[in-house]
């Protein structure tokens, strides 16, 4: 099992036993006057562990991406990360179309205070780990669709970060290469071992990867349920045992879409649910009073 | 149990590998560079052959006192070249247009990259140099010679009043264009500040800025011609400018067409021979280039 050997010279706070790898404590995000995007939301992810969060629009659960990657201050409550910067991966590639693919991860290393010796033999080691290893001299406009987001992927593992946030990156590929790239990123995610918080629209991309799911609701954003999911990796989508948890959550779900069916579009502090979800896992459901 | 694992991922790195080479496909050839030369050249030659034709028509028709005929104008051109004033002229005006080029370039790439950084900057003088880029920068000849003389200080004061908002508002564009995702990519990487600058957004903004120096080029050519026609002391070193307006002073029509032709001809060279390959490469690094059929 390849190990990613730390060389960072930031202060790493030093794991204690139990120490969440992620841990957001009771934020709560409104953008100035506007509506409340996030409402007391809680959240622990455990190092290495395989968090998906799953929500129709307007949960905020791109926010909540933001927030743990440090690119957005919570209005209240707290956010701590393991290590130093997460690494963020996007919906799009977002390869720099000057570099070529080698490139573009080896100034990800260079960014990280990499030497220069030793990028480049990590820069290949890095494309053999998304079996790209053939194609580091290309540039992304001669790469597909799935081989982009392989090399953002190897990019984004680059910055050697203990946790790994991931924004719908799968969302704008066609079926078939989205099906072998949750392969894929199980499979790396077991050799590497890192930390992936996940955020998808999508229920059975979120059943078929993650060892959690987290279920937001909408308008504001809360954590309404939990689902641990107990079924070995690879998992297939297609499978009956992932089919029959989707459809569990899915109901769910509706149920949260249907709360806003007769609701005025806009409203800045949701009075309480007209019906209260029942909390699987016994985990974290949040019963907010505004 | 073991066995079936390890034919899992195998199946996995075949099929990988056979969905991207489905994806990718094999690479189009790129066009030979003579098959691109003919390409671009032969309807160049179609159309200068038309002019030539529409020109020896209209004297073959109504032959016009004041209009010399192609092969005058020709015959005319090659007296200049023989006494050497062609050539002279040509780097003489070369050497200007190209020194002009490269000041607006030192002063104005900076002047963009502070208005980008600076919104009060920006709001308070963007529209003015917007507005001193329509302006005919002819218009400031006058001011020029009152403060320089008849000297070559009014010839780049010119050229630099033309190109510099040019090179300003390409830098300025260049910078816009960068998408806002290669920003918040590079800040996810951990690019702050200058490294942010180095590594994102100005090889990001590299298309743009491009375009900007290729019409800072045309601009600097045109005020230069602009100049040299009205500080025409040969004093000062004969440009295109200075010998197209010897001739006018002659009456030797011929002479002046050979001039204009000459113009005409180096901006044409300058931007076919410098800035279009550069901008072609640039946009074909990026697979940003059309590939015409």
């Amino acid at each position: 099992m390849p190990t990613f050997t730390s060389s960072r010279k930031a202060p790493v706070v030093r794991p204690a036993a139990g120490t969440a790898a992620v841990s957001v404590r009771g934020v709560t995000k409104r953008f100035g006057r506007g509506p409340v995007v996030l409402d007391d939301v809680s959240l622990d992810v455990a190092p290495g562990e395989f968090v998906c969060l799953l929500g129709a629009s307007g949960c905020g659960k791109s926010t909540l991406l933001n927030l743990i990657a440090g690119l957005d201050e919570p209005t209240r409550g707290q956010v701590s990360v393991l290590g130093h910067r997460p690494a963020l991966m996007f919906q799009e590639p977002a390869l720099y179309p000057w570099l070529t693919a080698a490139q573009n991860i080896e100034l990800a290393l260079r960014l990280r205070g990499v030497g220069r010796s030793s990028r480049r033999s990590e820069a290949a080691r890095l494309l053999e780990l998304v079996r790209l290893d053939g194609s580091g001299g290309k540039r992304p406009h001669e790469l597909s669709g799935g081989m982009r987001q392989r090399v953002a992927l190897a990019r984004a593992l680059a910055q050697d970060s203990q946790v790994l946030l991931m924004d719908e990156p799968f969302a704008s590929l066609d079926a078939i290469t989205r099906d072998l790239l949750h392969d894929e990123l199980t499979r790396i995610w077991q050799e590497v071992g890192v930390t992936i918080v996940f955020v998808t629209h999508n229920v059975r991309e979120a059943v078929r990867l993650g060892q959690r799911v987290v279920l937001l609701s909408s308008r504001p954003g809360r954590v309404a349920q939990q689902y641990p999911i107990d079924i070995g990796q690879p998992r297939r989508i297609e499978s009956p045992d992932v089919a029959e948890i989707a459809v569990r959550i899915t109901d769910d779900l509706s149920r949260e879409i249907r709360k806003h069916a007769h609701a005025p579009a806009q409203v800045g502090a949701a009075g309480a649910p007209p019906q209260p979800v029942p909390a699987q896992s016994g985990a974290a459901r949040q019963e907010t009073s505004s | 149990m073991t066995a079936p694992v390890i034919d899992t991922a195998r199946a996995g790195a075949e099929l990988s590998e056979g969905l991207d080479a489905l994806e990718t496909g094999p690479l189009e050839p790129r066009t030979p560079r003579w098959r691109r030369i003919l390409g671009g050249g032969l309807p160049a030659v179609f159309g200068l052959a038309t002019l030539l034709a529409i020109w020896l028509l209209v004297i073959a028709v109504k032959h016009p006192d004041n209009l010399p005929s192609p092969g005058e104008v020709f015959a005319a051109a090659r007296d200049q070249w023989d006494r050497g004033r062609i050539q002279e002229a040509v780097r003489t005006s070369l050497e200007r247009g190209g020194l002009g080029f490269l000041l607006s370039v030192a002063i104005g790439t900076p002047i963009g990259l502070l208005l980008t950084q600076v919104r009060f900057l920006r709001r308070a003088f963007g529209p003015i140099i917007t507005g001193l880029q329509s302006m005919p920068s002819v218009a400031w000849v006058p001011a020029a010679i009152l403060w320089f003389g008849l000297s070559q200080g009014t010839i780049y004061f010119v050229i630099l009043m033309g190109a510099i908002p040019s090179i300003v508002n390409g830098t300025i564009s260049g910078i816009d264009q960068v998408p806002p995702l290669f920003t918040r990519v590079g800040q996810v990487l951990g690019a702050r500040g200058f490294a942010l600058a180095r590594h994102v957004l100005l090889p990001a903004a590299l298309p743009g800025y491009v375009g900007g120096l290729k019409q800072g080029w045309a601009f600097s050519w045109r005020s230069l011609m602009a100049a040299e026609l009205i500080v025409n002391n040969p004093v000062f070193g004969l440009g295109l400018g200075q010998l197209l307006d010897q001739s006018r002073q002659l009456f030797d029509i011929p002479s002046v067409l050979a001039g204009i032709i000459t113009i005409l001809a180096v901006g044409l060279a300058v931007d076919l021979l410098v800035f279009s390959p550069v901008e072609r490469a640039v946009l074909r690094r990026r697979g940003l280039l059309v590939t015409r059929r």
